[in-house]
């Protein structure tokens, strides 16, 4: 099953399971915007329970919250990581403060599921994820999914969990393809970095999108001799850096890609927190982060090609630790 | 679904209606011509790009506005190159009819450095200062609220200068477009909001959006002057228009145009037959028979103020002419690698 028919088989999982799960987003019922992820749910669960709504990104997200204090347990889907930009005030402000600024009790069963849906040349306003923005706000789950079994896996972990949680899924996985089983009985409290492939000589970690890369970086890289452990964060808000630290500790050398910017990033927030938490002069080797041009989405095609990082771009850095 | 929607806009909305030959009685022959070769780019220009989108040559996605032209020449025939201008998504048309060279156009949407964004902007960012536009974005509703704040500007500068902001009716349901229109209002700005409302955003109908189709009654709740019109009619849209601009010019203050409209292929693409994946179900057909390019047309000939011959001269000229943009856009170069980093900033000291 593909990652995005994945997503679509948590929302039936949920919906299923739970009458007071309710869908909502504009363009809800378009593969444009949503892909296969969403197909035909309103024909499933109903026009009450799946509603494409009007451009009101703000007004959206607000009555989310606002229903999930009333017995729901909404999904608002903003189509574009930079349309819920529209909506920050709801999520940063209300659904992150809300249990802590009432003296706790107050849950916010809430998701906010952001797509990243960027290239095709659609430039500076269609192309961002910005997952620091959101691991950065305490009270916020962010989760960032990158196989077909954590895309439905994570997404009905963050419908049954009581606190807000950002949900960001990548187009550059949809095509991802695997088996997939049915949920596990998980809490999403319990989530976090996963090891997608066991290796001795470099610790490299991805970020959603980029753990597809890195894994690709692996294959090539072990034909090179270069053995690497391949961390998948999955959760980046809390973010637990024990299973890295613990890999860094016996590679001793730190590879962070993130399909985002370097300044104040996830890549930057990992490198800080292995080097707090190995021994002193653990790495052997400067520890390297790949990013995204420090700059807006540009449109032109051979410019967008230069924007994003590559595999190749990951196995250089990787080579450069065990020069 | 348990939704509610009364239609107030009447026979506005009916594509059966208002597709006569336009009454251009007292109008010039040199308007017309203007009006008509204007349009006629735009259209030609329009279909070209949706060409290209269909083989693929241009990536960026494109939203055409085919059918929507009258409402853009109008307006930007009652500017002046000093009165400051904004649009969205869907704004070839706005940056053709204000003037901007099709050459650009036409090389912007290829991603190249001879376009109007130097090829980093694509057909959803369009830019042209010389004529006044001073961006097209398509972050929904983003440039009504930029807008008022040119009319901050024109307010301030003390002269007869107005901004203008073009929307959909889809960016009404926007909040920063009320907060715009109370700002404006109560800071009595000289600022014409046009809502190009040709009843639809993206796939969903406006009577599966607002509980009535007629968005210029956000202006009234907020004391803003309006007109509601049949926006295929180019010498209404001027006429109307007309009225709005010389009274935020002479009584610096806002107002709204609302043109009724639609387009005539999908939100976004070439195709006809669908918006964003969902199966188009209205009449196309009927809505031909409102075209403001035909109605203008048999209007003139009607009139005797054009012949055939010269209308179709007219629509040769803009083909040539978009032909041989897209000629001299496929020849020009991508932006420069450097620029990437070299133009984040304007002030580049610190890059
Ligand atoms: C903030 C934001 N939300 C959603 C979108 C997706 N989107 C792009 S265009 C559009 C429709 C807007 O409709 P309207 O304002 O009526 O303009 P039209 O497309 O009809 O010209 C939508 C929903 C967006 N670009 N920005």
């Amino acid at each position: 099953m593909q990652y995005g028919e994945a997503i679509r088989r948590g929302f039936e999982f949920a919906m299923d399971e739970d009458p007071s799960v309710i869908l909502l987003g504009q363009g809800l019922w378009s593969p444009w915007y949503v892909g296969n992820s969403m197909t035909n749910l309103e024909k499933q669960f109903g026009y009450e329970r799946v509603i494409d709504t009007p451009v009101s990104e703000s007004a959206v997200t607000g009555a989310a919250i606002g229903a999930s204090q009333c017995g729901y347990r909404p999904v608002v889907t903003h189509p574009r990581v930079d349309f819920a930009l529209l909506a920050v005030d709801q999520i940063v402000n209300q659904a992150a403060k809300w249990n802590s600024m009432f003296g706790g009790g107050a849950p916010v069963p809430a998701v906010f599921r952001l797509i990243i849906n960027r290239g095709g040349e659609q430039g500076a306003q269609h192309s961002q994820s910005l997952y620091s923005w959101f691991a950065h706000v305490p009270g916020l789950r962010v989760v960032v999914p990158a196989t077909p079994q954590d895309a439905q896996d994570l997404l009905v972990a963050a419908i049954r969990c009581d606190d807000p949680v950002v949900y960001i899924d990548d187009r550059w996985l949809y095509d991802l393809e695997s088996e997939i089983a049915d949920p596990p009985p998980i809490s999403l409290a319990d989530q976090g970095p996963l090891v997608r492939r066991p290796g001795g000589d470099v610790t490299l970690v991805g970020v959603s999108w980029t753990t597809r890369l890195a894994l690709e970086a692996a294959d090539i890289l072990e034909s090179e001799g270069v053995d690497c452990e391949v961390i998948d964060l999955r959760v980046i808000n809390p973010l637990d850096l024990a299973p890295v630290v613990e890999s860094v500790s016996s590679t001793r050398r730190l590879v962070v890609a993130e399909g985002d910017w370097r300044s104040c990033g996830i890549a930057a927030e990992v490198i800080a927190g292995v080097l707090e938490s190995v021994e002193a002069g653990c790495l052997v080797a400067p520890p390297q982060r790949i990013n995204i041009v420090e700059a807006p989405a540009p449109t032109s095609a051979p410019l967008e090609a230069a924007y994003y990082p590559t595999v190749d771009d990951l196995c250089n850095a990787v080579r450069r630790t065990v020069a | 679904m348990t939704r509610t929607h009364t239609s107030r806009l009447g026979p506005l909305i009916d594509p059966n209606e208002f597709n006569e030959p336009l009454d251009l009685e007292g109008i010039s022959v040199e308007q017309v011509e203007h009006w008509l070769r204007a349009m006629t780019l735009i259209r030609r220009a329009e279909e070209s790009i949706g060409r290209l989108v269909e083989s693929q040559e241009a990536r960026c996605p494109c939203h055409l506005g085919i059918g929507q032209e009258a409402v853009a020449v109008g307006v930007a025939g009652l500017l002046r190159p000093t009165d400051p201008s904004f649009g969205a998504h869907r704004s070839h048309s706005h940056f053709l009819a204000l003037g901007g060279s099709v050459d650009e156009l036409m090389a912007e949407v290829l991603g190249k450095v001879t376009g109007c964004s130097r090829g980093f902007g694509g057909s959803m960012h369009l830019r042209d200062t010389r004529n006044g536009l001073m961006g097209t974005v398509p972050i929904v509703a983003a440039t009504v609220p930029i807008a008022v704040g040119a009319a901050l500007a024109m307010k301030l500068d003390g002269g007869d200068g107005v901004a203008v902001g073009f929307l959909g009716d889809g960016a009404t349901e926007e909040g920063v477009f009320h907060e715009s229109l109370n700002l404006a209002a109560s800071q009595a700005l000289p600022v014409i909001f046009v809502i190009e409302n040709n009843l639809y955003s993206s796939h969903l109908h406006i009577s599966d959006r607002q509980p009535t189709d007629r968005t210029a009654r956000f202006a009234e709740a907020n004391e803003i002057d309006t007109q509601v019109i049949d926006g295929n009619d180019i010498v209404e849209v001027t006429r109307q228009m007309g009225e709005l601009v010389t009274m935020a010019r002479e009584q610096r203050r806002p107002a709204l145009l609302e043109a009724l409209t639609y387009r005539w292929r999908g939100h976004v693409g070439h195709r006809e037959d669908e918006d964003v994946g969902v199966e188009r179900t209205d009449n196309l057909a009927a809505w031909h028979q409102r075209d403001p390019i035909g109605r203008l047309s048999e209007g003139a000939i009607e009139f005797g103020l054009l012949d055939r011959q010269r209308i179709d001269a007219i629509d040769r000229e803009a083909v040539d002419s978009v032909e041989s943009a897209l000629d001299a856009a496929r020849l020009a170069d991508f932006p420069p690698l450097d620029d990437l980093l070299g133009i984040v900033h304007h002030d580049s000291r610190n890059a």
